[in-house]
């Protein structure tokens, strides 16, 4: 099977800070990887090399045939930890720009998550709770059908309640040939819906596995691994 | 339906058990249409391609099958629903049954007691 995102050899220094060094790393297509590692471990470093907003000091990465660029961004849809949306403008503005800008955008599915949500149109993102607001900006994300899904921390900043509902829309509205990556620290919540895990510790895999073989093999928990191995 | 899962065992094999017991109770009774896939995996938080996984190897074991065009069902043979719930029961029953000589109960004490029990509940 062809992979969807392949990076050899990849290093990334910040000043004298390594924040990634000697990442080997190939995702297939149709999985749902996780990128597990405790603060500080490089796993939005990754992220934001596999988006092209800062660039390796060492190796490559490779998405869909191509480094990342204008091309890769138009099959990537990428949950940034941070909002990067304007406080004032309505939701259905916000849509409208997604449209515009991505060809992949379907928009009728958009409106149908957002109204399965009870958030109107209408509505102004200041007005909006801090949990809504991130569900608003996962609805923009996996209303693209693109081929590579790269969400960081996504479930960091809500309850367990909206926790569920955004694993469920994942789940439902990533397409099959897709890969999702899904950088996270909160193991215990997620674990059930990834195929691989990818352990990163001070910007290393120091791990890379199936779900079903550490449960199988070592008859624990991914959580309860990730307890051992990062164990302060 | 509480889909939880215990941590040190594959999920694949606890959805088999969890598909198995909805087919066995009739929540998915015989010859009705399972739900998509997608939707089962949705209601469940499960990995899709984990959820495929089980229900390959349900239908491997035959308690489900796939009609090309409109889906996946489960089986119409209500004996082979019926053996397999046989099977689960005496399983169940294995387990106890050995708890029970460990603890240091004779046949006839475990009958009794069992059977008291039973009445009990009603």
């Amino acid at each position: 099977m062809m992979a969807i995102l392949q990076c050899s050899n990849l290093e990334k220094t910040f000043g004298y800070k390594k924040a990634l060094s000697g990442v080997n790393l190939s995702f297939e297509k149709g999985r749902i990887v996780g990128l597990l590692g405790p603060n500080g471990s490089g796993k939005s470093t990754f992220i934001k090399l596999c988006n092209g907003l800062i660039t390796p000091t060492n190796g490559t990465i490779i998405i869909d045939g191509k480094a990342p660029g204008i091309e890769t961004k138009a099959i990537v849809s990428y949950l940034p930890e941070q909002t990067y949306l304007n406080d004032w403008m309505k939701v259905s503005d916000i849509f409208n720009f997604f449209d515009d800008f991505y060809a992949d955008f379907d928009i009728a599915r958009a409106r149908e998550m957002l109204s399965s949500l009870g958030i109107g149109e209408k509505e102004r993102l200041k007005t909006l709770s801090k949990g809504t607001k991130e569900k608003v900006q996962l609805i923009l994300v996996m209303a693209r059908q693109a081929k590579l899904y790269l969400l960081d921390e996504p479930i960091g900043g809500v309850d367990p309640a909206a926790r569920d509902y955004i694993l469920s829309t994942i789940i439902k509205n990533y397409n099959q040939d897709a890969t999702v990556v899904i950088s996270t620290h909160l193991i215990s919540d997620i674990e059930r819906v990834l195929d691989d895990v990818v352990f990163l510790k001070n910007g290393e895999v120091v791990l890379l596995s199936t779900v079903d073989d550490i449960r199988e093999g070592k008859g624990k928990s991914v959580d309860a691994l990730f307890r051992e191995v990062f164990k302060c | 339906m509480n889909w939880s899962f215990q941590p040190d065992r594959p999920i694949y094999v606890q959805l088999i058990e969890r598909i198995k017991l909805l087919i066995l109770s009739g929540a998915y009774p015989a010859g009705s249409r399972l739900p998509s896939v997608r939707d089962m995996a949705s209601e469940a938080s499960v990995n899709p391609n984990t959820l495929q996984k089980a229900l390959s190897e349900l239908e491997r074991e035959g308690l489900v099958y796939t009609q090309r065009t409109s889906g996946r069902f489960v089986t119409e043979d209500e004996n082979m629903i019926k053996q397999v719930k046989k099977e689960l029961a005496i399983e169940q029953i294995e387990l106890v049954t050995k708890k029970l000589i460990e603890m240091g109960f004779s046949k006839e004490e475990m009958l009794a007691l069992i059977e008291s029990r039973i009445k009990e509940m009603k």
